[in-house]
């Protein structure tokens, strides 16, 4: 579905593609009758919606971003108006879609054996195999550097002892990517493992109490003498660069994505404000509505522009993680402010879950802390900027 | 529901061949029903400055209804739309969906409903299909007109407003397998359609030109691997010239207007009123 006229404002459709719209306007058309009409009730019971898994599967956006495989091999603009729209519906299952492909698929598909690559990745492209990563753990977020999970080698076998934590699609996973430290421990240690469903010692579980992105699954995950062959390592990298290359790919695409969450608060809250008449008048025709109308929009398009630029920059292979670091900063605490801002014009209505932006509002919490939180990207800005490292 | 078998005419052509089919669909584009359309304030036109333009809903259910058929019978989904370059974003649509190629006719000038039925026939005479399955109408104009003139010009049979038994919901739905029933010879079509009182079957000899209702399916997502193979799967340019057409329009557009603004309604105290009102301004009981 082609956006409403004024949210295209700025003409953005002009810059894309025949084939980038279509990519976009086919999965818009799919959250619009099979996502929207159940999404709330999901949120609502705290259950991810997997019926849904093999539809995506079957219209090819599960990794969609990357070459064979049984992968549709898109372009970075294609992927981020796919996953904008997924986000439309809701971010956690935007977060299916960028867990499975980006921080699972993709490190399999980068880092991967031949052999692992035809073992795992058709299937996940197909949805019959759900994957996840795991680098976070209770201790260690915003630096990863210092994890502790290990593997230590024994025969022909490496054995894993650790935990993660946060980790999306934990609990539904087939394959998790696990990053572990190797015997000589330091950061340069730290290896890519592929750890699978039922492996002795391997189990998961899911993190209560979330009142963000419940229809998503968000789970630990406990290694405990688990033996993993040498044959399910990823052997194309080593260190830390490993996983923060597969957040610097996710987090593009998550800065472009969030968007999708602003839209559909913003068209709401638009329709509400026309709709709803307060002393005989809408309350769109009052200057505090427009206002927050106004700076919602405004948001939007620089949103958009921005997301665009940046995808357009990975496609030409010019894009820097500084770069990633801006967008994803501007755009999600853009998102937030207006899923905030369209919650209150909603007033009492907006608190329930009957409308979407208290359901956006609180997935963007998340949305805003993971993937690097704000003021990660904002010290990397700064570092940027300024040539002091603000971390040490 | 009524259950009517009506024999159509019969034609001598080449008939469905054992289990390969070739089934000519269309694509036409149109404004998309979510835009707002305004008429030009001379009436010569709507505004087109920043519509956005999608295929023909009708068209498409005949999209996939032809690539159903062909996925149980095998075969081949031919796709043909009239217009300016534009239309190829539709044409690439239905590629996307799965047809194996395109025919655009290249003609950007003023054309009315036998020009494209004349069209259409010279695609057919060159295409040879077995099926033609086209939307009912066109959301744009409505007309609902195309279909059987093309079968008149081709003296073909005609189903209009193919329709299902089993509801969109239904697990024959789920299935995707086609609404029309090919006979087992290859020599008929069967196609359920809407009436006015309920539904009617009718059993038409092949080749035949159907059109399709609302009922008919629910239509695909175009998959994103579809997209990508559609960008190199072949679009044909003819032009009514090559085709031999002249397509001079018969009908010509002489006024648009929009259709009056629908006044707000009221609410009535009590059921007293009510009746009152429909008996004395209404003049309805």
């Amino acid at each position: 579905m082609p956006r409403a006229d004024i949210t295209d404002l700025f003409r953005i459709d002009d810059l894309l593609s025949d084939e980038e719209k279509a990519a976009r306007d086919t999965v818009a058309r799919f959250v619009d009758n099979e996502v929207l009409p159940i999404i709330g009730q999901h949120f609502r019971d705290g259950t991810f919606p997997r019926h849904l898994v093999p539809r995506l599967a079957e219209m090819g956006v599960l990794g969609a971003n990357l070459q064979g495989y049984g992968c549709a091999g898109m372009n970075t603009v294609s992927y981020g108006l796919i996953l904008q729209e997924l986000e439309r519906g809701d971010s956690g299952l935007r977060s299916f879609a960028s867990v499975q492909g980006s921080l699972c698929m993709f490190p399999i598909h980068s880092y991967g054996s031949e052999e692992q690559k035809e073992r795992f990745l058709p299937g996940m492209a197909r949805g019959e195999l759900i994957g996840c990563f795991g680098l976070t753990e209770a201790d260690f977020g915003s630096n990863p550097a210092g994890l502790r999970t290990r593997a230590r080698r024994d025969g022909d076998d490496w054995v894993l002892n650790g935990s993660k934590a946060w980790i999306t699609n934990g609990t539904l996973a087939d394959v998790a990517v696990i990053w572990a430290k190797t015997d000589e421990g330091g950061p340069e240690s730290i290896r890519g493992f592929l750890v699978e469903k039922g492996m002795p010692g391997f189990s998961a579980r899911e993190i209560p109490g979330k009142f963000s992105l419940r229809a998503s699954a968000t789970s630990e995950l406990s290694f405990q003498d688990v033996r993993v062959p040498d044959r399910n390592v990823l052997p194309g990298v080593k260190g830390l660069r490993g996983p923060l290359s597969c957040l610097n790919n996710a987090r593009l695409t998550i800065a472009f994505a969030v968007t999708g969450a602003a839209i559909a608060c913003f068209e709401g809250a638009r329709e509400y404000a026309l709709s709803r008449g307060q002393f005989d008048k809408p309350i769109a025709g009052y200057q505090l509505t427009q206002e927050k109308l106004a700076d919602m929009l405004q948001e939007i398009v620089k949103a958009q522009l921005l997301s665009l630029r940046l995808a357009r920059l990975k496609d030409e292979g010019k894009v820097t993680p500084v770069m990633v670091s801006l967008a994803k900063r501007n755009n999600v605490k853009a998102a937030l402010e207006i899923a905030r801002v369209a919650r209150g014009i909603y007033g009492a209505n907006g608190i329930t879950d009957a409308y979407p932006p208290i359901r956006h509002l609180l997935n963007l919490e998340s949305v805003y802390t993971y993937e690097g939180t704000h003021e990660v990207h904002t010290l990397v800005l700064g570092k940027a900027i300024t040539g002091f490292d603000a971390f040490s | 529901m009524v259950d009517v078998p009506v024999s159509c005419r019969s034609r001598e052509y080449p008939l469905f061949k054992e289990k390969d089919v070739k089934i000519l669909v269309t694509a036409k584009r149109v404004e998309d029903p979510e835009s707002k359309i305004k008429v030009k304030p001379d009436g010569s036109d709507i505004v087109r400055e920043g519509l956005k333009y999608k295929i023909n809903p009708f068209d498409e259910i005949g999209v996939e209804e032809g690539l159903r058929l062909v996925a149980k019978h095998g075969g081949e989904v031919v796709v043909v739309s009239i217009g300016g370059k534009e239309v190829q974003e539709q044409l690439r649509h239905a590629l996307a969906m799965g047809a194996q190629r395109a025919v655009w006719v290249n003609h950007t000038g003023a054309l009315d409903q036998m020009g494209v039925a004349g069209l259409l026939q010279k695609v057919v005479e060159k295409e040879k299909p077995d099926l033609v399955v086209l939307g009912k109408q066109s959301i744009d104009d409505d007309q609902n007109q195309v279909g059987q003139y093309l079968a008149e010009y081709l003296g073909w049979g005609q189903a209009t407003f193919a329709s299902k038994v089993e509801s969109l919901e239904s697990e024959q739905e789920k299935s995707k397998t086609p609404a029309l029933q090919v006979g087992a010879d290859g020599k008929t079509v069967q196609v359920v359609r809407e009436v006015d009182n309920g539904l009617a079957t009718l059993e038409c000899q092949l080749p035949a030109v159907v059109t399709t209702d609302l009922r008919l399916n629910l239509p695909r997502y175009a998959s994103l691997p579809g997209i990508m193979k559609a960008k190199s799967k072949p679009i044909e340019e003819l032009t009514p010239e090559k085709l031999g057409v002249d397509v001079t329009p018969k009908v010509q557009v002489v006024k648009l207007a929009s259709p009056p603004e629908r006044k707000a309604g009221i609410k009535v105290p009590d059921v007293a009123t009510l009746v009152d009102k429909l008996r004395n301004e209404a003049k309805v009981v």
